[in-house]
């Protein structure tokens, strides 16, 4: 029952691996900028920013031990961003 | 008795819904980051060799310190909220201090950084700005925008938590506040205060038909300092919500400014 009560939160060790593994997310950012990728630089450095705000969203944010309805939320707003910024672009290329 | 202590507890803030509306607020604050995201992809899709050329001028050593002097707040912060939920106030509010004040060394490496473009001559609708390309300029906008805005955050971040800083330092005390409906439904009893060993130690006077409103408050004395009161923990769980939004943006921010070049 202890397991399921409202404020289970992750132990201060688990938060201490979490903050490392930001900074090496920003060390690989770091490092990835300094070599010629062309075009595939910024789907590399968006793809770190992603992983390392996905940590943060879930760990230091809660939200693995927060109700699905979170998620849910989560989910949704992201999608309409997503429409919002993916509508806008085709708009401007396309023109 | 039971109805009572059923009555109280109905009263209580419901850390579930506060929580749901600090997410709430958090996704305006994604929108309104993401329209400006969106005006950075546009421009840097239509003047690509100008924003790598103007991202040569920004310091990716002080971008550096920057994201990890937030990232570190960040892990402070939830070890914070996570110290308190142990019931360890000294700890919690010891990492709290030390998110504010990552804060505010973010703050001071900001106005070193924004002062030094200043003094270049970079700042929007300057000389030598406009000297320069159409899409260095738009770069240099957005990058204003953008890290201001982003700072102007950082800044209410610090507030709030120091706001709450003192909140949780304080001595904490509830209040209970049982309007006429509520009382309906003891009506002819008495509201009594009971200890951990049942002993009462204040009791009301009857409660009838004539009674509108009743007050309460508790202040616990002085040498249960160590008590936490249970809605300071949402309150720092929600402005914890709110500095983590702001640390994620910067993640965002540093490579798509810092690092183009």
């Amino acid at each position: 029952m202890e397991k399921q009560s409202v404020h289970t939160s992750p132990s201060y060790t688990l938060y201490i691996f979490i903050w490392l593994s930001l900074l090496v997310g920003t060390g690989l950012t770091v490092a990835v900028a300094g070599v010629n990728l062309r075009t595939f630089a910024i789907v590399v450095a968006l793809l770190i920013a992603t992983v390392k705000t996905t940590l943060v969203i879930f760990y230091f944010m809660h939200l693995k031990y927060e109700d699905r309805l979170f998620r849910i939320m989560l989910i949704f707003a992201i999608s309409t961003l997503a429409v919002i910024l993916s509508l806008t672009f085709a708009d401007i290329i396309y023109r | 008795m039971q109805e009572t202590t059923a009555l109280i507890h109905d009263h209580a803030i419901p850390a579930q819904g506060a929580k749901i509306g600090m997410w709430l607020f958090l996704f305006t604050e994604l929108l309104l980051f993401g329209g400006m995201f969106l005006l950075y992809a546009v421009y840097r899709m239509l003047y690509p060799t100008d924003f790598h050329y103007a991202a040569t001028d920004l310091n990716v050593f002080v971008g550096t310190i920057n994201t990890i002097i937030l990232l570190t707040s960040s892990l402070t912060m939830a070890l914070s909220i996570a110290a308190l939920e142990r019931g360890n106030k000294k700890l919690s509010l010891a990492m709290l201090a030390i998110t504010i004040i990552c804060g505010l060394i973010f703050m001071v490496n900001k106005y070193f950084e924004w002062t030094t473009k200043f003094h270049h001559g970079i700042y929007p609708g300057s000389e030598a700005l406009e000297a320069r390309s159409h899409g260095e300029n738009l770069f240099y906008g957005l990058y204003f925008v953008m890290t201001g805005l982003h700072g102007l955050h950082v800044l209410i971040g610090m507030i709030v938590l120091a706001v709450l800083f003192v909140f949780i330092m304080k001595n904490p005390h509830e209040k209970i506040a049982l309007s006429s409906h509520q009382l309906k439904g003891i009506l002819g009893s008495r509201l009594s205060i009971m200890n951990a060993n049942n002993k009462t130690l204040w009791q009301s006077d009857l409660i009838d038909k004539n009674l509108k409103e009743m007050r309460v408050e508790l202040r616990y004395e002085d040498h249960k300092k160590d008590k936490i009161n249970h809605r300071d923990l949402i309150k720092l769980e929600n402005g914890g919500l709110y500095w983590h939004l702001v640390d994620i943006i910067w993640i965002f921010l540093f490579p798509l400014f810092y690092l183009i070049t």
